[in-house]
């Protein structure tokens, strides 16, 4: 057995849902595979949009309904009847944002700007894009193109590469 | 943890080649692993490994976007100077040890 070590050289990412912790989800991969040397891809798409739609990106929410996981601070379940409440998950993304931000994890439009700094690329999908009735200039202007699955396959070439979808 | 001569000075390095006690670490030692990775130190190099050891020497945590916002580079700019390993690369040759961050 061949004991040659095979480093991962590209890695795409896919972010589908526009959930606080789905896009960062996405861009803390994003970001780890371009320190670590790895060419890096994220295709947005359907809800994932709103992470480089410059309205949504900073704003983005946690859902306090139907997250068995969201937790009162101290550790206590949070009552899903109280996640309805207007102004809840505001008030529990902003809360969160800012324990993210703690740790030195930057804001969504900050965080797209350090992954194309290292050579990481940002497209959006196309039919997402039609679908949500949105325009290049309604997107960060970190996106490098707006393009089709196709065009995003063609980009996931080589053995070394590993496709991500969050 | 082995013993590796680098310029001329036995140090402790762990597996992966980073040094054990950064306070074994000197300039000649920084070209040296520097050399090895492929990297011709200039004196901003040497501005941004200052500022890695101190930080490190006040046990705060290393992120690129801290480094980003230190003043002495962009992020942009610390991806030019260490290619392909931003934050791994730069602690090698500042003598630290391997960081532990995800940012």
């Amino acid at each position: 057995m061949s004991t040659e070590k095979k480093p991962l050289e590209k890695v795409c990412l896919i972010c589908a849902k526009g959930s606080l912790e789905d896009v960062y989800a996405s861009l803390v991969m994003a970001n780890g595979a371009v320190m670590e040397g790895i060419e890096t891809k994220v295709f947005f798409t359907f809800f994932g949009l709103d992470g480089i739609t410059k309205k949504a990106m900073n704003h983005l929410h946690t859902a306090t309904t139907g997250n068995p996981a969201m937790r009162m601070p101290g550790g206590l379940p949070f009552p899903t009847m109280l996640g309805g409440l207007p102004g809840v998950e505001s008030a529990v993304s902003g809360m969160m944002r800012k324990q993210m931000e703690a740790l030195d994890m930057p804001p969504v439009d900050e965080f797209l700007e350090m992954i194309t700094a290292g050579g990481g690329e940002i497209f959006a999908c196309k039919l997402a894009v039609d679908m949500f009735k949105l325009k290049k200039e309604d997107l960060s202007d970190e996106v490098s193109e707006i393009i089709t699955i196709g065009e995003f396959y063609e980009m996931c070439d080589g053995d070394r590469t590993q496709i991500i979808f969050t | 943890m082995s013993v590796k001569t680098i310029a001329g000075v036995a140090v402790n390095i762990s597996e992966e080649g980073y040094l054990e006690d950064m306070s074994q670490w000197n300039e000649e030692i920084a070209n040296e692993i520097a050399k090895e990775i492929g990297i011709e130190l200039t004196p901003k190099h040497f501005e941004v490994l200052n500022y890695l050891r101190d930080k490190t020497a006040a046990k705060e945590s290393l992120t690129i976007r801290g480094v980003g916002k230190s003043g002495i580079v962009t992020i942009k700019e610390l991806y030019g100077l260490f290619p392909k390993g931003p934050l791994k690369f730069s602690s090698k040759i500042a003598g630290i040890p391997k960081p532990t961050s995800c940012i």
